[in-house]
C-alpha cells in the first residue's frame, strides 16, 4: 500500500477543507479583500435606503477609532492598546494570549449609490456601527436617439 | 474535541458539568494572566451590554455567556458576515487554589475583565531552606 513519506495531518487536512468550503460559499471578495479573521471583525448589510457596517472593536475607546469615507471606500482604523503591563517585580505568567493588540485598519468598498454626506457612526459596547444612506434611486431617463 | 479551556495549564480536574459549547455560539478570544495573587481573565465580548452578560460558577466550572444586543434595521440583507451568531459562550475549568467566592467582574467597551483571587492558603509563600 502506498504511504506518503510525510503523512498529512488529519487536522491540517480538515483545516484546508474548511478554508476551501468557506471560499466556495463566500461572496466574491473585492480587490481590497474584506478578508475574514481580521480585527475588527465586520458585518455588512444592506437595506433599501442604507448600507450598514458593524465593526466589532472591543476594548477601544470611541475617540481612538478613525472612520473615513473617501471615493466610496470606507476605512476604519485605530489602535487597541495592550493591557497595562504588570508592575515590575510582579511575577506574572501569561497562560492564554488570544486577544488582538496593536494598530488596525480595515477597508470596505461601498456600493456606488451611497450618499457620502449622509453618514452616521456610533460606538457602543465595543461595536462601531456606521450607517450610510443611499441616494434616492435615480429616475429612469429616456435616451433620445438622433 | 474538548471545548473546555483550563484557566491554568496545571492539571486541573475536568468535571462533567463542563458541557461542550453548543452550536450557534461564538467563542470569544481571551487573555489569561496569573500572578501571585490570582488570575486575571479578559474576554472580548463586543456588543454585549451589562444586562446581556451571564457569568456562572458551578463547582470549579466558570461559564461566560453574553448576548449580542445589536440594533439592526428592519429588512436588512446581510452581505458580509463574520460574527454570525448572536451569543458568545466559553467555559473554563478553574483549579482548586482559586477562590471562586471572591471573583470580581467588570464590563467596559465590550471587554469583560474577571479577577479571580487565589485562596489565602494557596498564595505563594517562601519556603526557607535550612542549611544542615
Amino acid at each position: 500500500m502506498y504511504r506518503a513519506l510525510f503523512p498529512r495531518d488529519a487536522f491540517a487536512e480538515l483545516d484546508r477543507l474548511q478554508r476551501e468550503m468557506q471560499q466556495a460559499f463566500d461572496i466574491s471578495p473585492t480587490i481590497r479583500g474584506l478578508a475574514r479573521g481580521g480585527f475588527p471583525a465586520m458585518n455588512v448589510g444592506n437595506t433599501e435606503s442604507s448600507v450598514e457596517v458593524y465593526a466589532f472593536a472591543p476594548g477601544v475607546e470611541a475617540d481612538a477609532i478613525e472612520v473615513q469615507l473617501e471615493k466610496g471606500v470606507l476605512t476604519i482604523s485605530g489602535e487597541r492598546k495592550p493591557d497595562a503591563p504588570p508592575a515590575p517585580g510582579d511575577k506574572s505568567t501569561v497562560h492564554i494570549d488570544e486577544r488582538f493588540a496593536g494598530r488596525f485598519r480595515r477597508v470596505v468598498t461601498l456600493p456606488d449609490d451611497i450618499d457620502p454626506e449622509a453618514v452616521s457612526a456610533n460606538f457602543r459596547d465595543g461595536v462601531l456601527h456606521v450607517s450610510i444612506k443611499r441616494r434616492e434611486a435615480a429616475r429612469p431617463r429616456r435616451i433620445t436617439i438622433h | 474535541m474538548n471545548d473546555n479551556t483550563q484557566v491554568t495549564q496545571g492539571a486541573a480536574t475536568k468535571t462533567a458539568a463542563a458541557s461542550a459549547v453548543p452550536a450557534g455560539t461564538v467563542m470569544p478570544p481571551v487573555d489569561v494572566v496569573e500572578n501571585a495573587d490570582g488570575i486575571t481573565l479578559r474576554a472580548d465580548l463586543p456588543g454585549v451590554a451589562r444586562e446581556g452578560l451571564n457569568l456562572q460558577i458551578e463547582a470549579d466550572t466558570l461559564i461566560i455567556e453574553g448576548d449580542l444586543g445589536l440594533s439592526v434595521p428592519q429588512g436588512m440583507d446581510a452581505t458580509h458576515v463574520e460574527v454570525s451568531f448572536p451569543r458568545y459562550r466559553r467555559v473554563f475549568t478553574l483549579s482548586k487554589e482559586l477562590d471562586a467566592e471572591k471573583v470580581s467582574a467588570e464590563l467596559r467597551n465590550g471587554v469583560l475583565t474577571l479577577r479571580i483571587p487565589k485562596a489565602a492558603h494557596a498564595q505563594a509563600r517562601r519556603i526557607p531552606v535550612q542549611a544542615g
